[in-house]
């Protein structure tokens, strides 16, 4: 927690913090049992750990977005996409060698894991390269890239389910976590090792906030952005694992449909700018939990399932308004003034 | 015009105006191709208005976004409020009776009232207008599900009438198979689309607004500094974004007769597509809206053409993403080439044309 104490990492924490407490009061003035938890055959299931289970994909895809978007400035906007090829090629690769061990597991993950980096390369070559805006770089994999996947598979949602990757997208009998949490924890903990250890960040803030300036400095904007998006392409692949695993079976056209918005949208509740430049992990993956705590809570509120989008439009909006600098100033104003009136008075 | 003596002096084509013309030539390209392999399909007058006549709303929001392009920012609600139009519209014409003038209305009420939000968060609160039109796109599929679920046919007799005129041109026709002679017919939405894009090519060329826009989306900074209004510019081309929305979703519910949920789900996306293939760059500040047309023709064209093909429905989008591809990196290398030194590709430098400029 020494982190946290810092004062730029705290303002950086606030919004996203105090918008995820606010759910939670909501969620326990609607019933107090919201933190109660369960054991059904030797796993954990209850309200936090199927927020955990279900928002893995998200945050592992929104770590990826957070570093695209400190370096190039722009959103990825095909991860959703390049999660359903690399998966299909996943899928592929364990359908071809027709066995069930760890062994078939790990390299399909690894195939997977190429097709990633490929769509990483294609995409960061377009932005670091032709300088392309990113957007306009990932349209091109938004408009064809579900098409591949779909001739990858070959066929509509081929069935991967075996009793191996059952339990990797469920629960490993001895083990009360359901396995993705434990994959998404550990992903988070080797970025942060990553993060730590290298100068990646340094070097991606300072190419986003300035690229001459950064190239003058002796720092190659050219490979750091390439570099962010190779990162992004594991990412979506380790996404993609997670999701084909979860549900057993490749739906090319609807697997993490919609994922990017969602991306996007974790990163800037994390306090993050979208227009590059300094960035912190944690925010986006608080982000990202918050959203899937956001979906869940307008559930549980029973709102209609077709109101769910404008609901979230309007947390959206709101959210943003408040924390708007123009909001943020005058609101520092007033209190301010508030403050200053008394002292006059008894002047 | 400094046409001093008998030297015309030559402008320097701008960036524009030279994607504008790529994005023309690219098209006609593709149109003489579609012509060679499909002679008696291509060649008639009445399959090309009828890429205008069955696309019309997808042409108007390219032109919506396009301006807002222009400007420098992204406005990628603009599928979901037509979609959120075209069930408003179904909802008030065949279940509460309301009139065609009514439902007009009401279509230009919902797509301002779009405009007018997004604009004010994006253009005087500063945020980022992915984030604010992403929570528009939620918010227009969200009511049009809160609205209503089902497909809606709407069976008002004038709203039928609307729907079914058709303009004929005698003199512009086609004999088909058996020599029988057909007119040329071309739906009312077509006349919509040529309206707004000879309206907004002029405003943007000749209005205050057009040439302060294109300020804005090059260098906002500098465009503060000439004394333009930095905000209203902005506010404004999200308004006009958001009418030809609400317009083009009228114009939807023209064509189609029916409001349904899926109605311009995914087509922020494609439109934006369009708009770039037709010359109009991310970036802001460059773009012509008369390529906007062209680039939505040429994608409809390409998947008109593979549709014709018979090949595989997925080869489209895929051939389609080559396209955008293409295009992309056209414009760059156009861009850096032109630009010289400054916006130099940063290729390695063992490919021999690295160093240019």
């Amino acid at each position: 927690m020494a982190t946290l104490r810092t004062k730029h990492t705290a303002s950086h924490l606030i919004l996203p913090l105090s918008v995820l407490g606010l759910l939670i009061v909501i969620n326990l003035i609607k019933g107090a049992d919201y933190f109660s938890i369960s054991v059904i055959n030797g796993a954990l299931y209850g309200n936090i750990p199927n927020i955990l289970f279900g928002a893995s994909e998200l945050v592992i895809i929104s770590i990826g977005m957070t570093l695209v978007t400190a370096s190039s400035g722009g959103q990825d906007i095909s991860v959703g996409v390049a999660a359903t090829i690399a998966s299909a090629v996943f899928g592929q690769v364990l359908i071809a060698s027709n066995q069930d061990t760890v062994m078939t597991i790990v390299l399909a993950l690894l195939a997977s894991c190429g097709t990633g980096l490929l769509i990483g390369a294609f995409n960061g070559s377009l932005v670091a390269v032709f300088k392309v805006q990113p957007m306009v770089a990932t349209l091109i994999l938004f408009t064809g890239g579900r098409s591949i996947a779909f001739l990858i598979d070959g066929k509509l949602s081929p069935v991967v389910g075996t009793k191996l990757t059952g339990q990797i997208g469920g629960v490993i009998p001895g083990v009360p976590i359901q396995t993705p949490i434990i994959l998404t924890f550990v992903f988070i903990g080797l970025i942060a090792l990553v993060l730590k250890l290298t100068n990646l960040k340094l070097y991606a803030e300072s190419v986003g906030i300035n690229e001459k300036a950064a190239r003058l400095n002796g720092i190659n904007p050219v490979s750091v952005k390439f570099l962010t998006f190779l990162i992004m392409g594991i990412c979506t692949s380790v996404a993609g694992f997670i999701a084909i695993t979860k549900a057993g079976r490749h739906d090319s056209v609807n697997l993490l449909k919609f994922i990017e918005l969602d991306a996007i949208l974790a990163v800037a509740i994390g306090s993050n700018v979208l227009s590059g430049g300094k960035f912190s992990i944690t925010g986006s993956v608080i982000g990202a939990y918050t959203i899937e705590v956001l979906n869940r809570t307008l559930l549980r509120l029973e709102v209609n399932t077709e109101a769910i989008k404008a609901f979230k439009a309007v947390f959206i909006i709101v959210l943003m308004a408040v924390s708007s600098p123009v909001v943020r100033e005058f609101a520092r104003k007033t209190v301010e003034r508030i403050r200053t009136k008394p002292a006059k008075q008894e002047v | 015009m400094q046409t001093t003596g008998t030297i015309k002096q030559r402008e320097k084509l701008s960036n524009s105006d030279l994607l504008l013309v790529i994005a023309a030539g690219i098209f006609a390209l593709m149109y003489g191709f579609a012509i060679l392999s499909y002679p008696r399909s291509f060649l008639q007058f009445q399959t090309f208005f009828d890429l205008f006549s069955l696309n019309a709303p997808f042409i108007i929001i390219t032109l919506g976004i396009s301006v807002v392009m222009i400007g420098g920012g992204i406005d990628i609600s603009v599928g979901s409020v037509m979609g959120l139009v075209t069930m408003s519209c179904a909802v008030l014409m065949e279940l509460h009776d309301g009139s065609v003038g009514g439902a007009i209305l009401l279509a230009l009420a919902i797509g301002l009232a779009f405009g007018l939000l997004q604009g004010f968060l994006i253009a005087y609160l500063d945020i980022q207008p992915f984030i604010i039109t992403l929570a528009g796109l939620f918010l227009g599929a969200g009511l049009l599900t809160i609205i209503h679920k089902d497909p809606l046919n709407v069976t008002s007799p004038a709203f039928v009438a609307l729907r079914d005129y058709e303009i004929i041109v005698p003199w512009l026709g086609t004999t088909n198979r058996l020599g029988h002679f057909i007119p040329l017919q071309i739906k009312p939405g077509a006349i919509v689309v040529f309206v707004l894009v000879v309206v907004l090519v002029s405003m943007m060329k000749w209005s205050r607004f057009g040439r302060n826009l294109y300020a804005v989306g090059g260098n906002s900074q500098s465009a503060r500094m000439l004394g333009i209004n930095v905000k209203r510019t902005r506010f404004f081309s999200y308004v006009l974004c958001g009418v030809l929305a609400g317009s083009a979703g009228f114009v939807f519910v023209m064509t189609t007769g029916a409001g349904n949920v899926g109605n311009g789900a995914g087509m922020e996306m494609k439109a934006i597509a369009a708009a770039i293939i037709g010359g109009t760059m991310l970036n802001g500040g460059v773009g012509n809206l008369l390529g906007s047309p062209i680039g939505a023709l040429t994608l409809l064209t390409i998947n008109e053409l593979i549709r014709a093909a018979g090949v595989d429905s997925n080869l489209q989008a895929i051939i389609a993403g080559l396209l955008l591809y293409l295009f992309i990196v056209l414009q760059s290398a156009v861009v850096s080439l032109r630009g010289g030194s400054s916006f130099a590709l940063a290729l390695p430098a063992w490919i021999p044309f690295a160093r240019k400029g």
